[in-house]
């Protein structure tokens, strides 16, 4: 065995959920932060093999369900510009705005390329000159340095037709919304393995501290994250929280400072809306003054106009953990893989898809029976 | 460029140079008779047996790539439909929509990958069409394939004929030809040995099936949508449930890292040289020896089981034990963020 197959393979995983359920005394909710985490727990089959007294939750840590309509419908409007391309992450395409999505844009005549890393985007600019290439800059702590390099790069090689819409999020103010919330009944929280590459396993401490939560930096592999929930399952069990670091081959405790300082330089925070849980105060990206030229919004005078959740869509609450996909009425009905309303069920990793996907779940448990009139 | 370097219009309009491209172009590669007479159809003769029919369009982006190109895919793709009703394929159509501009040695490319596809497999080229679009109405160049076969009166191969019991088969890796279209249209280059698996599979079901009292229920080829698609296709026609081993899935090392890297699965990537096999679990051992003979099921694998009651659903036994519902693709595959 070697690379990812050892923390995939049964004589590793096997031995931790025994340990797991060995250890479960009581029934615990756990709420797993990240999109990838999602994916990966549907994705190995880890619910089938946990017993039942462990509801894992699903928070808000997939970027492209948390961005919100209104900024989709300025990459939209973006979009629309003749002299534009965008060239976006592939997941953003089909996230609906208010007045539909890139992939509509598309279909429409609109120039829309999917890119697998912000640095293609500006290949791109390079490539055609004449046109503005715009890059949705979405994304949490972990793609953010990639574009602060990205548009250093640009800065550096002169390139004036490279913008970016930003619109990345940080997660610690995120996680400081939710937990702050006294409906939110969660007691320990799987922390994501890659933004933690980035701000470290002592960022979760305050709130640790603050909400005496047992948390756990978990990697993404099925052994990593049953090591993570068998952490938090010990520390709920010893009634003692703390943050435990379970994914040390690529998380340290402070961190990557160069890849924030690369953030700090090119990003500034600021209040920033979240698809489902609204204005969280300084959970935004937004560009420092001295980059503004890089501003797409600013540079095609794009406003960003406030917009209405999707009427019957309960996203927010499942972001939050408060309800399952299935408890929404639109789950399975209005809303599904291949035409989503919420933005849960749009990227891979939502919540929703995953749930539709994988797990045999295909309809609202709210589904009302047809009435006639 | 040159002008007579690139397809023009002209060539597209039925007349001299229509004519030239035929005879210059086509004929040099396509020596079948039948073409040869450029009459308005083919006449094939007689046959013994039921006939089989199937058509399909290329569209691939890009058109050259590891291991084959829109050519083979367009030839092969074409033969692997007919096999997969057990039908022995004997002659193909080649219809093709080219975009004014096109490079000529581009299309001569296409045209003798197409003759040395259908040399190699036995199949004529009978009958063809070629018609070219203003700069900007097509992307480059389109093609499409239509076939014809013989389907011997004993065999009966069906989507529809999964019973519960049955063993389930891939005649080898999954996910080949998926990664690398993919790979190529995200710039990315694979490390490790990643080509197109684009193949004939005539041979190896004509094999099969010669062996066969029976015992072979289904045969499909896994190409769009992947494996996942096609047997959640086979559990709803046949009404039954599929379970799929993950640890028995044959993927190679570095098509597994490109997925990852990409944020695909490889279960939804298509193949075109793959066959997946449904038949009684008695026969299972024997139809794995005789297709792991032959050059394009050396890789073969018995991967799941049919089985009774989740009618319709497929599912899969990860690695880890657990257990997951396989759903068919939504939409385009689309590489995640992170």
């Amino acid at each position: 065995m070697k690379g990812a197959d050892a923390f995939r393979s049964r004589e590793i995983t096997a031995p931790l959920v025994e340990e797991i359920i060995r250890s479960l005394v009581r029934p615990v909710r756990i709420m797993e932060v990240c999109g990838t985490h999602t994916m990966s727990i549907f994705r190995h089959g880890i619910r089938s093999l946990l017993p039942a007294g462990i509801t894992l939750l699903s928070g808000p840590g997939c970027p492209v369900c948390v961005t919100p309509a209104s900024h989709i419908d300025a990459f939209v409007a973006a979009a629309r510009l003749p002299q534009v391309t965008i060239a976006t992450f592939g997941d953003l395409i089909r996230v609906p705005g208010s007045e539909g999505s890139l992939a509509t844009a598309r279909a429409a005549g609109a120039r829309v390329e999917i890119v697998y890393s912000p640095m293609d985007a500006l290949t791109l600019a390079q490539q055609e000159p004449e046109r503005l290439v715009v890059f949705p800059a979405i994304g949490f702590e972990t793609t953010a340095p990639t574009i602060a390099a990205t548009l250093l790069q640009a800065e550096r090689l002169g390139i004036t037709n490279f913008l970016i819409i930003a619109a990345g999020k940080t997660m610690p103010q995120a996680l400081e919304a939710l937990l702050s919330d006294p409906e939110l009944q969660v007691d320990g929280l799987l922390c994501p393995g890659h933004v933690s590459a980035i701000i470290g396993a002592n960022a979760y401490r305050p709130l640790a501290e603050k909400y005496r939560l047992t948390c756990a930096v978990a990697g993404f592999e099925p052994a990593d994250i049953l090591a993570g929930l068998l952490s938090l399952i010990r520390q709920i069990n010893e009634g003692r929280p703390r943050v435990d670091n379970c994914y040390t081959r690529a998380v340290t405790a402070q961190g990557n400072s160069k890849a924030r300082a690369l953030i700090d330089q090119v990003f500034a925070p600021a209040d920033s809306e979240w698809r489902g849980l609204g204005i969280i105060p300084g959970s935004g990206l937004v560009l420092q003054e001295r980059y503004r030229r890089f501003d797409g919004l600013h540079r095609l005078a794009i406003p960003l106009q406030p917009t209405r959740e999707p009427k019957g869509c309960r996203c927010g609450d499942i972001l939050k953990g408060r309800l399952l996909p299935p408890d929404c009425p639109l789950y399975g009905t209005a809303c599904t893989p291949l035409l989503p309303i919420g933005p849960c069920m749009v990227s891979n990793e939502g919540t929703c898809a995953a749930y539709y996907r994988y797990s045999g779940h295909k309809e609202s448990r709210h589904r009302q029976p047809e009435t006639t009139n | 460029m040159k002008a007579n370097s690139i397809i023009s219009l002209d060539h597209g309009s039925g007349g001299l140079a229509s004519q030239n491209l035929i005879s210059g172009l086509f004929l040099k590669y396509l020596t079948c008779p039948q073409l040869r007479d450029l009459e308005d159809c083919a006449v094939l003769g007689e046959f013994a047996g039921r006939i089989a029919m199937s058509t399909d369009s290329y569209v691939v982006d890009p058109l050259f790539f590891p291991g084959g190109d829109i050519g083979a895919l367009a030839v092969h793709g074409t033969i692997n439909d007919l096999a997969m009703r057990g039908a022995c394929p004997l002659a193909l159509s080649l219809a093709l929509i080219i975009e004014e501009g096109f490079p000529l040695a581009d299309l001569e490319r296409v045209i003798a990958s197409v003759a040395r596809c259908c040399e190699e497999a036995g199949v004529a080229i009978v009958t063809g069409d070629t018609k070219v679009v203003p700069r900007g109405k097509a992307d480059g160049l389109f093609v499409n394939t239509t076939g014809i076969g013989i389907v011997s009166h004993r065999v009966e191969i069906s989507g529809k004929r999964a019973r519960v019991g049955d063993a389930v088969l891939i005649s080898g890796t999954l996910a080949d030809h998926g990664i690398t279209i993919m790979s190529c249209q995200a710039g990315i280059a694979i490390s490790g040995d990643i080509t197109s698996d684009t193949q004939p599979l005539h041979r190896l079901v004509g094999a099969l099936l010669e062996e066969d009292s029976g015992g072979v229920h289904v045969l499909r080829d896994p190409t769009r949508g992947g494996l996942a698609t096609t047997l959640c296709e086979i559990a709803r026609s046949s009404q039954v449930g599929i379970i799929i081993e993950e640890e028995l899935l044959p993927i190679r090392p570095a098509v597994n890292t490109a997925c990852e890297m990409i944020g695909l699965d490889p279960l939804y990537l298509a193949n075109e040289g793959k066959c997946l096999i449904i038949c009684e679990q008695d026969c299972a051992d024997a139809v794995l020896q005789l297709i792991r003979r032959m050059p394009e099921g050396r890789d073969a694998a018995l991967i799941g089981r049919v089985v009774e009651g989740r009618e319709g659903q497929v599912s899969l036994t990860t690695r880890i034990g657990g257990s997951r519902l396989l759903e068919p693709l939504t939409g385009q595959p689309l590489p995640r963020i992170c």
